[in-house]
């Protein structure tokens, strides 16, 4: 075997294949080739960095430097430079938002300097298509000290005592989950794998599956053995292509490996995987919808009881749990609860995952211990809000969330904190907003996401939310009045108590946190018809100003519907009330004659 | 490769993988870990620092210690080349000069081992910006 003295890891995740991270491997792995480097430096795709937003990132070991933003055409100058001369191609580091100095050593990036990895331990370290680096993490490991050394009860104990809870959204016990479906009484029982990830903005289980799919295999064999069952499913979007194929070879080496099939590792355990594709849709990750969705009918919930835990998919005992819970899994039995338990806080153990984005510096994937602050994920992780803007609020929890703003910053993240402050820890979607966002629009786009993504079985949730968006938007239109706001409210906890599934019951908080936190600005909308700022469209007045104004007729020239008037070097004057305000003439003056207010 | 049939199997697999990883394990903690830098510009090279480097690995590697070999560009020490940079966790870099295989042999028994200083110190006589 060849023995490597350098690895050039190439991150392969989703973000960075589309910026020609494929390219870039082929170019590294020629160019490698050609100067007869190919026995001393292994070239490697591997899952994601989570640093997405300066992606396709290239990290070399083993003097962890961190090149960012790589194109395909900066192949050959890290080869000469980096790997055969060893200067470091200064161009292609990391610069520090704030100091713009240089960063080479991943370790000293503001970025990565909090965050503590777990769920995504594997993510842009090994290859995700090779197994044997998944082994030498210690992969596996856990599946046989369980089968060989555990009872499945004294596994459910020790998931139990490690705290681990939901990540998916609820934050149920983990451990308790098992133990309701290993009591169900059944002759055959599944493992289901939500991998339905519909939240906007929220992206850590396709990169989960992308980056170490064993990792989830593994931990839903040991589900398997907990609570007897043979069949795992994997219900995955049909739009995670990159998942679906990096978690296909996943399944098929370890079928090679005995470690999926039967007879497990000798022990006579027997479990195998399938893939079942949705068409993403955002009930769909509602266990009841999702394994309906499965059977082959229309992804609508049903109540609950029966949970699927009793009576689930074909109405077999079913455990359903999200890609992320199931990442920690295989961790926890390594490195034992206690020492999990120990992370996070009272109520919450271990980390979670987050997908930042919006208007923040670093857009990317971080995982945190539970219990840190916003202000430290905002400002230390993401290094702050864009353009040196002022930071108004950050949605978590995607549509079934709500807002968080200044006051929230140092409340540490849990379940419960963030129940506590009116949002909830979702999957993990975090988006940041600043000055230039309106609270009021959106709370509108997230309603328009939630009627759009409505199954429409129940009334509250089909017609509803309907109408709640209509609410809103008429808010925005300028012609919104106070009784408006009551409407919303009222209407949103008359949802909130009366929706069928947890799209329904959650659907309207967004509403009711941006009206809590955010009430001056509806009142600004609705009485001073007024939109501070200047999203809503319908509420701007363009004007000219008479000193600026130089009476080139640019403007009236190009108003598509002729409300400029006025005489060729005189000054001009917008007409109000035929004003479309499509904005032609504040992009066609060349002279800052024409301002909104 | 064939079917994994035991726990034993599964650490068989593991152990033979472990040198191929521990390469990108290792330089998670470079701190903790020996570092040795090889200077290996044209003038390196020249003089065979290619060979002190890969006699570097290999020999760290049989003898069973913990570190991290990377290469790096000409140190200006032109004169005394191969020149190698040793950093002990905890300690102070000193660089090496003249460094051929029976040098670096030298190295890791007296220095790396033992902490004993060998001939061919060159002193540091210049400040990097970063200390400023």
């Amino acid at each position: 075997m060849a023995k490597y003295k350098m690895h050039v890891l190439v991150c392969g995740g989703t973000g960075c294949h589309a910026s020609e991270s494929d390219t870039l491997l082929d170019n590294l792995k020629t160019i490698v080739a050609d100067k007869g480097l190919d026995n001393e430096v292994q070239v490697i795709a591997t899952g994601c960095f989570g640093f997405c937003e300066k992606g396709p990132i290239v990290k070399i070991m083993p003097d962890n430097t961190f090149y960012t933003q790589v194109s395909p055409a900066d192949a050959r100058e890290i080869v000469e430079e980096h790997l055969i001369k060893g200067r470091k191609v200064n161009r292609l580091l990391y610069v520090d938002p704030e100091n713009k100095e240089h960063i080479s050593d991943s370790k000293h990036m503001g970025f990565y300097k909090k965050q503590l990895r777990i769920a995504l331990r594997n993510c842009g370290f090994i290859d995700p298509e090779n197994i044997d680096e998944y082994i030498s993490r210690d992969g596996y490991e856990a599946l046989a000290k369980c089968l060989t050394e555990m009872t499945p009860q004294q596994v459910i104990e020790e998931m139990k005592k490690s705290g681990l809870r939901g990540r998916g959204g609820g934050g149920f016990s983990t451990g308790l989950k098992w133990e309701i479906t290993s009591k169900s009484v059944s002759d055959i029982k599944y493992v289901v794998c939500n991998a339905d990830e519909g939240d906007p903005g929220a992206f850590m289980d396709r990169s989960i599956l992308e980056g170490d799919p064993h990792s989830v295999i593994e931990a839903m064999a040991i589900c398997g053995y907990c609570i007897g069952a043979s069949y795992g499913l994997v219900y995955i979007r049909a739009e995670y292509p990159l998942a679906i194929d990096r978690l296909k070879t996943a399944i098929n080496q370890a079928r090679e490996y005995g470690l999926l099939g039967n007879d497990i590792l000798g022990t006579g355990f027997a479990f195998d995987i399938e893939l079942r594709y949705g068409a993403g849709a955002f009930v769909c990750g509602e266990e009841t919808a999702l394994i309906h969705s499965m059977e082959g009918l229309r992804g609508e919930p049903t109540v609950k009881p029966p949970f699927p835990s009793v009576s689930g998919y074909y109405e077999k005992p079913t455990n359903v749990n999200n890609v992320e819970t199931f990442a920690n899994v295989p961790v926890i039995i390594n490195k034992g609860a206690d020492w999990f338990a120990s992370i996070g806080t009272e109520k919450s153990k271990g980390t979670k995952v987050f997908a930042l984005a919006g208007k923040i510096n670093n857009v990317g994937l971080i995982e945190v211990p539970m219990g840190t602050t916003l202000r430290e994920v905002i400002y230390e992780i993401g290094g702050g809000i864009k353009d040196g803007k002022k930071f108004k609020a950050v949605q978590t929890g995607g549509p079934s969330g709500g807002c968080l703003t200044e006051k929230h910053l140092d409340t540490p993240i849990d379940y419960d904190n963030l129940l506590a402050s009116g949002s909830m820890m979702g999957s993990g979607g975090m988006i940041v907003m600043d000055e230039d966002d309106c609270m009021v629009s959106m709370a509108k786009f997230y309603l328009d996401f939630t009627v759009e993504e409505s199954c429409g079985k129940c009334s509250p949730c089909r017609i509803g939310n309907k109408r709640l968006y209509e609410i809103l938007d008429k808010i925005t239109q300028g012609k919104g009045t106070r009784d408006d706001i009551d409407s919303l409210r009222n209407l949103s906890y008359v949802i909130k108590d009366t929706a069928l599934c947890g799209l329904g019951q959650t659907s309207p908080n967004p509403v009711l946190s941006t009206i809590d936190n955010f009430w001056d600005e509806y009142i600004e909308h609705v009485t001073d018809k007024k939109c501070r700022s200047g999203q809503c469209k319908a509420l701007l007045q363009y004007y000219i100003d008479p000193e600026n104004c130089v009476g080139c007729t640019a403007c009236a020239r190009n108003c598509p519907v002729n409300a400029i008037s006025g005489e060729r070097k005189g000054i001009h004057v917008i007409d109000q009330a035929t004003c479309i305000k499509c904005g032609a003439c504040l992009e066609k003056c060349k002279f800052n004659a024409v301002f909104i207010k | 490769m064939g079917q994994v049939k035991s726990l034993a199997d599964l650490r068989k697999i593991k152990e033979e993988l472990q040198g191929k990883m521990s390469l990108r394990e290792k330089s998670n903690n470079p701190e903790s870990l020996v570092q040795v830098k090889v200077a290996m510009a044209t003038c390196g090279i020249a003089s065979g620092a290619k060979q002190v480097m890969d006699f570097f690995i290999e020999e760290f590697d049989k003898r069973n210690i913990q570190a991290v070999v990377t290469q790096t560009g000409c140190m200006g020490y032109c004169f005394a080349e191969p020149t190698v940079e040793v950093t002990l966790p905890g300690k102070e870099p000193v660089v090496f000069g003249y460094v051929d295989t029976r040098k670096a042999d030298d190295i890791i028994e007296k220095y790396v081992k033992n902490g004993e200083l060998v001939e061919g110190i060159i002193p540091v006589n210049y400040e990097t910006i970063e200390k400023k």
